[in-house]
């Protein structure tokens, strides 16, 4: 094993359900169990379980930990009641993104998830900005084991293992502790894939019975293991951005098309007053376009309208539900409009052009249920 | 997994057996299918093209990547597999099966410095390591 790459509790689970590990974030993880394409399928039409423990989490408390968050993030903390999660970014001084996280609220106390890559980076600037607070931040990363249970099937299967809690009753964006196969779980109606799901949140010494728990109550309902790859298609059709891909230190969240988590009317946070020069005038937009069934865009791919290069892929790749190559990037604004004819340039060869309109994100849209 | 006795591989994960005398048939190895992940396109030569051992001759893509395609012979590509450019995924089920890509009329022997199939095992071992 190379040096630095870390395990995650469930590491010999994978490798027995023939899981292809890769590294990813200074971390071993599977990528599929055996075909992304049959993974993506299974969540969109029954259910997935994945294991995300690579996720970092971070607790925010102490009387000071409201007033902390709402200057560290963008998105207005005040409106985040007991029981529920926020998505939001948060800043540099000059708007850049730091991270996207998602900060639950439990009465006083708060905890962040933020994304594996990020997360040393992330403690040493939440410390930053720590001064002057009566909280404290403490990383439970390596304690907590996440698992995702997603997909049309997903409350079913859930349910099947919880006796105390209606989860059907949990509502989008919200999040309850209950037992879960007998394991004490925050149950968080979240996800990243663009279904209906939860998000389970155990002790890491729990993860192993909850993982087979699950997969054993799911299996009759069609639920297998879906790996990293599938989490990254499934992500894609649903618009949603990928830090270290789509955003980064070096954007900020209003071209990013995340102007809907910068809430300035809430008071000065952190990057506030860059954000409200770049509000005037975005230096590029954030678009999704849509390609033909046999043309796959990736990371890096130059987007051209005419002759002329006015932008680049930052997401790209098939689409397994909506049939076609997908691509997410950013362009100069005023090019953002959906059905403007863009153009593609697909690797090295100049003669490889795919049309690309521009189209609404998110690509997919689940059914209404 | 069919007898591969009679199969040879390059070290860019092709494989080639001769299907009649002076014909054989060209795809990419299973080790190539596993580690490429689900197959979406495939670009092949037209009927007709000429093929050169060592050079590329297409391309196969996947969720993960593209890759170029090498060709182990060289020769005239007397048939392009129509089924396995409507269904790719042929390529994951059966590479070296349903999931074949071009046969090629060849003049003389294969090329001396394809592998064996024990030879490519281990190439393909020290290589996913």
């Amino acid at each position: 094993m190379t040096g630095g790459i870390k395990n995650v509790a469930l590491d010999q689970v994978h490798r027995a359900l023939g899981g292809q590990m890769v590294p990813f974030a200074g971390y071993s993880m599977p990528l599929h169990y055996g075909s992304i394409r049959g993974e993506h399928v299974a969540v969109r039409e029954r259910a997935g379980l994945f294991d995300v423990s690579h996720m970092g989490e971070v607790n925010v408390t102490g009387p000071g930990a409201l007033d902390f968050l709402q200057r560290l993030v963008t998105n207005d903390v005040s409106k985040l009641t007991p029981g529920r999660a926020l998505y939001t970014v948060m800043c540099h001084s000059d708007g850049g993104i730091v991270d996207d996280l998602l900060v639950y609220r439990d009465q006083d106390d708060f905890m962040c998830v933020v994304n594996a890559a990020r997360r040393d980076v992330d403690l040493e600037w939440m410390r930053r900005c720590l001064a002057g607070y009566d909280a404290k931040i403490e990383d439970v990363s390596d304690k907590i084991v996440l698992l995702a249970v997603q997909g049309p099937q997903a409350t079913r299967i859930v349910q099947s293992l919880s006796r105390d809690q209606d989860l059907a009753s949990i509502r989008y964006y919200h999040h309850r502790f209950g037992q879960v196969a007998g394991v004490a779980v925050r149950v968080s109606r979240t996800g990243y894939t663009g279904e209906d799901g939860f998000e389970l949140y155990a002790s890491a010494g729990e993860a192993e019975r909850l993982w087979s728990e699950l997969l054993e109550a799911g299996t009759q309902h069609g639920l297998v293991a879906a790996g990293l790859g599938a989490r990254d298609t499934l992500r894609l059709e649903a618009g949603f951005r990928l830090y270290g891909q789509d955003i980064d230190e070096k954007g900020d969240p209003l071209s990013a098309g995340l102007g809907w988590v910068v809430k300035p009317a809430k008071g000065l946070f952190v990057g506030s007053e860059a954000l409200a020069a770049i509000a005037a005038a975005p230096p590029r937009a954030f678009i999704g376009m849509k390609l033909g069934p046999r043309e796959i865009p990736r990371h890096g791919h130059p987007i051209y309208q005419g002759s002329r290069q006015i932008g680049e892929v930052t997401s790209g790749s098939f689409g397994f539900t909506v049939g076609a190559g997908l691509a997410m990037g950013y362009v100069e604004p005023g090019k953002a409009e959906p059905g403007t004819e863009l153009r593609i340039q697909l690797r090295a060869d100049p003669q490889q052009w795919a049309v690309a309109p521009v189209v609404p994100l998110p690509f997919y849209k689940r059914p209404e249920s | 997994m069919p007898d591969l006795s009679a199969y040879r591989f390059t070290k860019t994960h092709e494989w080639v057996h001769e299907a009649a005398p002076g014909e054989v048939v060209v795809g990419i190895t299973d080790h190539a299918q596993s580690q490429l992940g689900d197959v979406i396109f495939l670009e092949l030569p037209k009927l007709g093209a000429m093929v050169v051992a060592g050079t590329r001759f297409g391309a196969v893509e996947s969720v993960k990547a593209a890759s170029d395609l090498y060709s182990p012979v060289s020769g005239e590509v007397v048939a392009v597999n129509a089924e396995v450019s409507a269904s790719p995924e042929l390529v994951n089920q059966d590479p070296h099966g349903k999931g074949w890509l071009i046969r090629v009329r060849v003049a003389g022997d294969l090329p001396a410095d394809l592998l064996d199939s024990a030879a490519y095992d281990s190439f393909a071992q020290a290589d996913s390591h």
